[in-house]
């Protein structure tokens, strides 16, 4: 009862963020260069939850996330540009064919550990990447011209979703499980919990919605290349979720806003904003290796701070 | 005779990769990290190597020693600035700030000089040498020569002196290394300065052989290297070296067959192969996990 109480109060949360951007977009407060930036927010709030569900969640090391985006992105543009499918079509089936491929990935390395899964998730990645680069039907290294069809309410959408489906997956029996994995994984084990299967599925939910990323990324860009799905496009996802806290959903939805709108006023200097990162995420990682939110979710701040009221 | 002539650019490509993996599987060993920033300091090394020789036209061997001693110095830094406070850290923490020391050095590199590539001079002699029929330039055979005796050394180094007997010890057991009096932090760095000093070299190496050296080179080096690393047995020093022959005369076949867009390809493949199959690798030994 409490909880669909939060839940329907979260989804008006939402809609009122949408009813006002609305319409500040379409009283033309807000310019075409906003609302690009508003949409490369919402979709790397996207990648940023879906990798979390991997990483924060179930605490398996995957530096691979682009690669899955990848597939996402090339599947809708396929759709969309050579088989004349609807946008809409062309995000299902990128979430769907991302999920097939992050199952396939997924069985195999997942039996790995720490780093051997982490750089096996990299060759994954990279072997995706170096198939697009090879395919012809999709361009190869020239990429694909692909039409602009994402808008604000695409974007928005689909992050509500991503964030609904994975902060309810989290607080289900089967996020339960996950959590158990990360904490101990042998320990989760040995009280009886399929470590296999729910590490498989939390990487497959990953692995759908940042294919449904990538589709929301082909159609705003205009043009999708190889060569923008490699090892920096998993290292900046990686650094969302490491900035915002390892488990922490609010965390990592706020670094992912946070640094994109930085990233975004800092796009003529290219490498300055690489220095940047790698600098923020080596002294986060010294001096607050949990991240800035730790596992703490955003609500859980307030909570400390009005202790003994009706909150509870 | 083509065929031993790929083998002999396969072997060359391959000494490369062994110098580079050298220096993973070392640290690793004695770290338990992969140190993501290895594949810079190999690039570094190759632009040390480049200003050695054309700003102060030094000779080839001269060149290659001083890219290697400041490559042991930064390999060192990197070690007591960034490493050192995370011995006890997880796994993840730190893995993600090798990998962010790892841009770190590509970007800085990049904002000081630019991303533009740098054509390597001419500093080895270039004459054909007829073997049983295949046409094999002196200069492979030079860098060949160089890297075995680079091997030795090491090996020497690990199996014969006293640093490398701690370093032995450390990774063995690095608690057990402290009780018995040995200074651990030294001996960490040591091998810091010891595989970087190796990347250093191989990057010189990979310069003068290839010709053409830029800010990023080290990416996929470093991680061919890495993938040779786990081939042989992380940890293992002469599985690395297994390692890298073997990468390098696989990646030089499947270009020969005709399929060089797909050469990475095939490195990832292998590396995934041998992660599922046989996680220790060649020589690698399997470690149960204790509870």
């Amino acid at each position: 009862m409490k909880k669909s109480k939060a839940f329907w109060g979260y989804l008006a949360f939402a809609l009122v963020i949408y009813a006002v951007v609305q319409g500040m977009l379409a009283s033309g407060m807000l310019d075409l260069y906003y609302q690009n930036m508003l949409i490369t927010i919402c979709i790397n709030v996207m990648l940023a939850v879906s990798l979390h569900i991997v990483i924060g969640v179930t605490g398996q090391f995957s530096i691979g996330h682009a690669g899955f985006m990848a597939v996402g992105a090339y599947i809708s543009a396929i759709c969309t540009m050579k088989l004349g499918l609807p946008f809409i079509v062309g995000i299902i089936l990128a979430g769907i064919v991302a999920a097939v491929a992050g199952l396939l990935v997924g069985v195999p390395s997942l039996r790995l550990k720490g780093d051997y899964l982490a750089i096996a998730t990299l060759g994954f990645a990279e072997i995706i990447r170096i198939v697009f680069l090879n395919v012809d039907y999709v361009g190869g290294a020239a990429g694909m011209v692909v039409n602009h069809a994402t808008t604000w309410t695409y974007a928005f959408v689909g992050v509500v979703i991503t964030i609904m489906v994975i902060s309810n997956f989290t607080n289900s029996r089967h996020g339960r499980g996950c959590l158990a994995i990360r904490e101990d994984e042998i320990a989760a084990d040995a009280m009886g919990i399929n470590t296999t299967y729910y590490k498989v599925v939390a990487f497959v939910i990953g692995s759908l919605f940042a294919g449904v990323a990538g589709a929301l990324y082909a159609h705003n860009f205009y043009i999708i290349q190889p060569t923008a799905f490699n090892f920096l496009k998993s290292f900046e996802i990686l650094i969302y979720i490491v900035l915002g806290g390892l488990g922490s959903l609010s965390g990592s939805v706020m670094a992912a806003i946070f640094l994109t709108a930085i990233s975004q006023y800092l796009q003529a200097f290219p490498e300055t904003r690489m220095i940047i990162y790698s600098v923020v995420l080596i002294i986060v990682m010294l001096y607050r290796p949990t991240g800035l939110m730790g596992t703490k979710e955003l609500k859980d701040l307030f909570k400390v701070k009005n202790r003994g009221g009706s909150e509870a | 005779m083509d065929w031993l002539q790929q083998l002999i650019n396969g072997i060359s490509l391959g000494s490369i990769y062994a110098l580079i993996a050298l220096g993973y599987t070392m640290v690793y060993g004695i770290i338990k990290l992969i140190n993501f920033a290895h594949g810079d300091v190999f690039m570094l090394g190759a632009f040390i190597g480049f200003f050695a020789i054309t700003r102060w036209e030094m000779g080839f061997i001269p060149a290659l020693i001083i890219a290697m001693v400041v490559c042991s110095i930064i390999g060192m830094i990197i070690e007591r600035v960034a490493y050192k406070r995370l011995r006890n850290a997880t796994r993840i923490a730190a893995l993600t700030t090798a990998i962010g020391v790892s841009f770190l050095i590509e970007y800085t590199m990049i904002f000081f000089r630019g991303a533009t590539p740098e054509a390597y001079p001419q500093v080895l002699p270039q004459t054909n040498i007829n073997i049983l029929g295949a046409n094999i330039n002196s200069q492979t055979i030079f860098i060949l020569v160089v890297t075995i005796i680079l091997m030795i050394l090491l090996q020497f180094i690990v199996h014969k002196t006293k640093i490398g007997k701690a370093m032995r010890a450390v990774s063995h057991d690095a608690d057990a290394a402290r009780l018995m009096g040995i200074n651990v932090d030294n001996t960490i760095s040591a091998t810091f300065a010891i595989g970087s000093a190796l990347a250093g070299a191989a990057g010189v190496i990979f310069g003068s052989y290839y010709t053409r050296i830029d800010p990023l080179m080290g990416v996929l080096p470093g991680l061919k290297a890495f993938i040779a690393a786990v081939l042989g047995g992380i940890g293992s020093i002469p599985g690395a070296m297994v390692g890298g022959f073997i990468l390098g005369i696989i990646e030089t076949v499947v270009s020969a067959v005709g399929y060089s867009l797909w050469r990475d390809a095939a490195a990832f493949i292998i590396l995934i192969l041998i992660l599922i199959l046989r996680p220790a690798g060649i020589f690698g030994k399997n470690i149960r996990e204790k509870v």
